[in-house]
């Protein structure tokens, strides 16, 4: 890395970066992140369907289960491999993947040459694309945040790319005994679920340090869900239960209604 | 440079109703942008096969399904309903047949819980609703040589060194599949040392929409109501004597069934021609590969005795379908065998515990029934008259074959998925 990004942690980009080629199997470092993807698509499938309503297909006039996202232009932050990315070209939407690690935004646009998707991915940290004065309909930023020195100017920047009217959508995890217990000793130690130092506790965000970070940054009516494992299916599940995993979904209000 | 080959979601080995019901709820599930194709090894199947006197029983759920995938209209005229079963186990040489068991094959709501419907018609309908959707291409005659896994796709090379590529290969080749073999799946398989014959007859006397099930020693002899007065009769027999009957002439052959079927039809005759086939059990060590699928017969063969065989494949396709497009629609890959609680891993869970038990149950039957004992007789009347005795199991026992029990795929409750 070159330029030096204020709010970045150089060891973490250079530590995801260095696990490029590994983002799209199945059975490797990333496992766990492919056993969360179908609970993380449908919650993002869900909420933003929710909130902008269903596209109707030009062809037959009903809403389109194929492409509930149509018409929809999507950020997603630290995109990595694209594992999150492609699912949501594929249901329509025209998404942009942005991530401070170059080999990964290589590793996605490979991925995606696959299957000719047409997905914009780009090198660039979110304060420089804050510069660019870009906004988008929805903004995504999943288990971003607990890598990032500053989570709190973080969420403000991700913010400014979700225009008025617009939502932002992110996970990460709680600070709780339980997520110490999970997430760390578990998942890292006895499990070798992920690599050990893929998370520091301390990092962690509680429930409610992010509703009130999400409406520091401008966004309001927070909806959580929360993942919890089924070690009898080896799946996870959405839940009520937040206390290890989460995700948060926050609207921007329209303009008009801030007058 | 060789060219990129033809991309496809799917691809399905095999035009059998399996392979053409699955092409359908696929197409209605995933929506026009889908691409499917049906690989089929001979085109003159696809067209119209010589008259084949083979007849299925489609329950309940089943017929559900066939209405929600536009099927049953165009079957229905030739739908038989079956309202009663009857039940007999006397040996063939015994004058009278008393009953063991008589039952009202009906549901709750006055609806037959069964149809008969011939294989014929169903397979006509499903081409041409196949014919008339256009996302789903055939590709015929055509024959898989090789598939080989690359990074996101499985690379099919036909025979005659066409190569296509798709996300998703499903295996509905019937028993014997190349595609299982190539991917080194094995079966458990177990031969009944029997053939089932099946044929057609026409008769004098109305057969009042019950279907009757005799079980002899040799094995189960079946009279299965068609529309009009015609039965299909599924005989299984012991192997050698049913060589012998399957040679014999016309004459010798009717003089068999009639002293199967008894007087209960008047006089009968022979309608068309006759098929026999080895019966055996298989059930495939798993349902699922790297981008694979097995369904049907591919996946499990049961005895013919309950007549379950396209029920139970309807169950796969209906599963298939749904699991597919769950995945489709969070827009992840259809054919990733990932082991996460989805897609392929999801119908293998969904689908093989049930063919296991019910490959087990009907196992079960009929070889309580092909044998001769005393002892096993009186207790095989014990136990059918007990289900007679308690209408309460009873009805558990008419909803279990109406396929209307357990967690049943969303085609089988007569959604839409």
């Amino acid at each position: 890395m070159t330029a030096k990004a204020a709010n970045l942690d150089e060891a973490e980009v250079a530590r995801f970066g260095a696990l490029a080629s590994k983002w799209w199997d199945v059975n490797g470092e990333f496992r766990s992140l492919h056993l969360l993807g179908r609970s993380r698509l449908s919650f993002i499938r869900d909420q933003l369907v929710a909130h902008f309503g269903k596209p109707v297909s030009e062809v037959s006039g009903e809403s389109s289960p194929a492409r509930p996202l149509a018409g929809l232009r999507i950020l997603d932050i630290g995109c990595g491999g694209g594992l999150i990315c492609e699912p949501l070209c594929r249901m329509g939407a025209r998404v942009t993947g942005i991530d401070p690690a170059k080999e990964n935004i290589e590793a996605a646009r490979a991925h995606a040459e696959i299957d000719d998707l047409d997905i914009s991915y780009q090198a660039l940290t979110v304060e420089a694309l804050c510069k660019r004065r870009e906004e988008f309909d929805a903004v995504i930023c999943l288990e971003v945040i607990e890598h990032v020195p500053d989570p709190k100017i973080f969420l403000l920047e991700c913010s400014k790319l979700v225009r008025p009217g617009g939502m932002l959508i992110v996970s990460t995890l709680n600070r709780t005994m339980k997520s110490y217990a999970l997430a760390i000793v578990a998942a890292e130690y006895i499990l070798d679920w992920v690599p050990r130092g893929t998370h520091d506790w301390q990092r962690f965000i509680t429930d409610d340090e992010m509703t009130g970070m999400l409406r520091e940054s401008g966004l309001v009516e927070p909806k959580f869900r929360g993942l919890v494992y089924d070690p009898v299916g080896d799946t996870w599940q959405l839940s009520h239960d937040v206390s290890v995993n989460y995700l948060v979904a926050g609207t921007k209000p329209p303009l008009s209604d801030k007058s | 440079m060789n060219a990129i080959p033809d991309r496809h979601d799917v691809i399905i080995s095999g035009g059998s109703l399996t392979g053409l019901a699955l092409a359908r709820a696929l197409s209605d599930a995933l929506g026009p942008k889908a691409k499917i194709a049906i690989i089929e090894k001979s085109s003159q199947s696809l067209s119209l096969s010589a008259t084949n006197p083979r007849a299925f029983a489609i329950s309940k759920a089943a017929q559900q399904m066939l209405k929600v995938l536009g099927v049953w209209p165009r079957i229905e005229n030739e739908a038989q309903p079956v309202t009663n079963i009857e039940i007999t186990d006397s040996s063939l040489d015994d004058g009278i047949r008393p009953v063991v068991l008589r039952y009202d094959n009906t549901l709750d709501d006055g609806a037959p819980a069964s149809y008969i419907i011939p294989d014929q018609t169903i397979g006509e309908a499903l081409r041409a609703l196949i014919a008339e959707t256009p996302n789903v291409e055939i590709i015929a005659p055509a024959l898989i040589e090789t598939y080989q896994l690359e990074t996101g796709y499985a690379h099919v090379q036909l025979q005659d060194g066409r190569k296509l590529r798709t996300k998703l290969l499903v295996a509905a080749e019937g028993r014997a599949s190349s595609l299982r073999d190539m991917a080194g799946i094995k079966l458990v398989t177990c031969d009944y040392q029997q053939t089932g014959i099946v044929t057609q007859l026409s008769h004098e006397l109305p057969h009042n929409s019950t279907a009757v099930q005799h079980f002899l020693p040799g094995g189960p002899f079946a009279i299965l109501p068609m529309t009009g007065n015609r039965s299909c009769i599924t005989w299984s027999e012991e192997r050698a004597l049913a060589q012998n009957l399957m040679k014999s002439d016309d004459r010798t052959f009717l003089e068999n069934i009639e002293k199967r079927v008894g007087g209960r039809l008047g006089k009968i005759q022979l309608q068309g021609p006759r098929q026999s086939w080895p019966l055996t059990m298989h059930l495939a060590r798993s349902y699922i590969s790297d981008r694979l699928a097995l369904v049907g017969d591919t996946a499990h063969g049961v005895h013919p005795i309950a007549g379950q065989g396209l029920n139970l494949a309807l169950r796969d396709v209906a599963a298939l379908a749904e699991v597919t497009a769950e995945t489709w629609r969070l827009g992840m890959d259809i054919g990733a065998n990932d082991g996460t609680a989805g897609g392929l891993s999801k119908y293998q869970q969904w689908r093989r515990f049930d063919s296991l038990t019910s490959t087990a149950a009907y196992d079960g039957l009929n070889r309580l029934f092909s044998n001769d004992m005393t002892l096993l007789r009186s207790v095989r009347s014990m136990g059918l008259g007990i289900v007679d005795r308690l209408p309460q199991l009873k009805h558990m026992f008419i909803k279990e074959a109406a396929g209307l029990s357990g967690d049943i795929p969303r085609l089988l409750k007569g959604e839409a998925i």
